[in-house]
């Protein structure tokens, strides 16, 4: 799909990873991630723990988000219920902790996932697409959110289509028929 | 805030799977009911007399034990797959023996554990000697133990398939085969009167064989499925 590509990431860096439909995004992200070790030639050097966030929002239907961000399947920290609250409340959710998940909209599903980044304290963010199905307030929560963790010398690399709203320093990695 | 302790997240896991199932209660009980109607259906076909029914009660136990199972073998990591859940599984810290040993508990307390238990009202349906059913229940322990994880096998390998249902059973069938002759002939020796030990522990033997090495086959298993 593509060949030739090599990069770092650093601390304080915001990847944006750009290219037509097709181009190979999401699977330079699995690979960054290390869901895709087959498929490919090369090395990745990973240096910290990392926070995945793919094009399923991995929410169980039959849970609250409550209950999905405290039994989640990443085997991250313990929360605590106050900082799973607080998340939730951070990413518009207030009020919907308990509410069983298969009654939330697509919208909050992502929006549940996207409560990961409140909580984890992972150093680099690999995000698929994380404005899907997410409304325009939403979007620059996320920015912003974004933006407080590079600030805090943290690290993230995501996909999409859209620039990013706000003034944001943006690295941008174009993907072109398999090159950069 | 590091990362919670390997007993925890196993714990926290089975945990998160008993929930689910206790909440789609359907998937707990379609293999109990599957159970039912088969051994119900046996008088039927083989005619009413409880000495034909006897012996052959402890192989037809067996065989609808094992088929049950295959039916819920398929679901094990199929909605983790669907919904996402399997990619943050794989990329968690803990490593993946142990989370998938947990996913696979977990199944066998569902599957497993609840026909054990129940088994003993099936068996009388078909004039089982009462005498056997310790032994069945014990023999449906273990084997269950041992057909939960060599099926998780399968599982991790067919659940990107869209349609893995038939596949899984040519895959792990053959492997059911040493279990199902062990556990019937314990509950027939212990029918005939005979010490159903010695079948037992084969039976143990196989369920220790098959927790040190199935969760392997089955981290494996799920780490191409997933990459594919």
């Amino acid at each position: 799909m593509f060949g030739g590509l090599s990069f770092d990431i650093c601390p304080g860096q915001l990847v944006q990873i750009e290219g037509a439909n097709g181009a190979g995004k999401t699977s330079l992200l699995r690979i960054l991630a290390g869901l895709s070790r087959y498929g490919f030639e090369g090395r990745v050097e990973r240096h910290a723990p990392l926070l995945y966030l793919g094009h399923q929002p991995a929410v169980k239907a039959m849970l609250t988000p409550r209950e999905n961000l405290a039994w989640h399947v990443a085997g991250e920290a313990d929360f605590g219920a106050a900082a799973i609250d607080a998340a939730l409340a951070r990413v518009g959710l207030y009020g919907y902790e308990d509410v069983p998940s298969h009654a939330l909209s697509a919208g909050q599903h992502r929006r549940v996932s996207l409560a990961r980044l409140y909580l984890s304290n992972s150093p680099l963010w690999l995000l698929d697409e994380p404005f899907t199905a997410i409304d325009v307030d939403g979007v620059a929560a996320l920015e912003e959110r974004k933006a407080a963790h590079v600030a805090a010398g943290g690290a993230v690399v995501f996909t999409s289509h859209q620039p990013m709203r706000g003034n944001y320093n943006v690295r941008r990695l174009c993907l072109r028929r398999g090159l950069l | 805030m590091s990362a919670p302790s390997l007993p925890a997240f196993c714990l926290r896991l089975v945990r998160r799977q008993l929930v689910l199932a206790v909440r789609r209660p359907v998937e707990i009980l379609n293999p109990l009911l599957f159970f039912a109607m088969v051994v119900a259906l046996f008088p039927l076909g083989l005619g009413p007399d409880p000495k034909s029914l006897a012996s052959f009660a402890a192989g037809t136990l067996w065989i609808i034990a094992l088929l049950s199972n295959l039916l819920t073998s398929d679901t094990i990591f199929r909605g983790d797959y669907d919904d996402g859940s399997l990619e943050q599984l794989l990329l968690a810290p803990q490593p993946l023996y142990f989370s998938v040993l947990a996913y696979l508990g977990a199944h066998w307390l569902l599957t497993g554990v609840s026909l054990a238990l129940i088994s003993p009202l099936f068996a009388l349906m078909l004039n089982l000697p009462l005498e056997a059913l310790p032994a069945l229940v014990a023999s449906l322990l273990l084997g269950s133990g041992v057909m939960s994880l060599v099926g998780g096998v399968g599982a991790a390998l067919t659940v990107g398939l869209k349609r893995g249902g038939m596949l899984i059973s040519l895959l792990i069938l053959p492997l059911y085969m040493p279990v199902l002759i062990f556990g019937s002939a314990a509950v027939r020796a212990a029918a005939q009167g005979f010490p159903a030990g010695p079948q037992l522990a084969i039976l143990g033997a196989m369920f220790c064989l098959a927790i040190a090495l199935a969760p392997l086959a089955t981290a494996a298993g799920l780490r191409i499925s997933i990459d594919a």
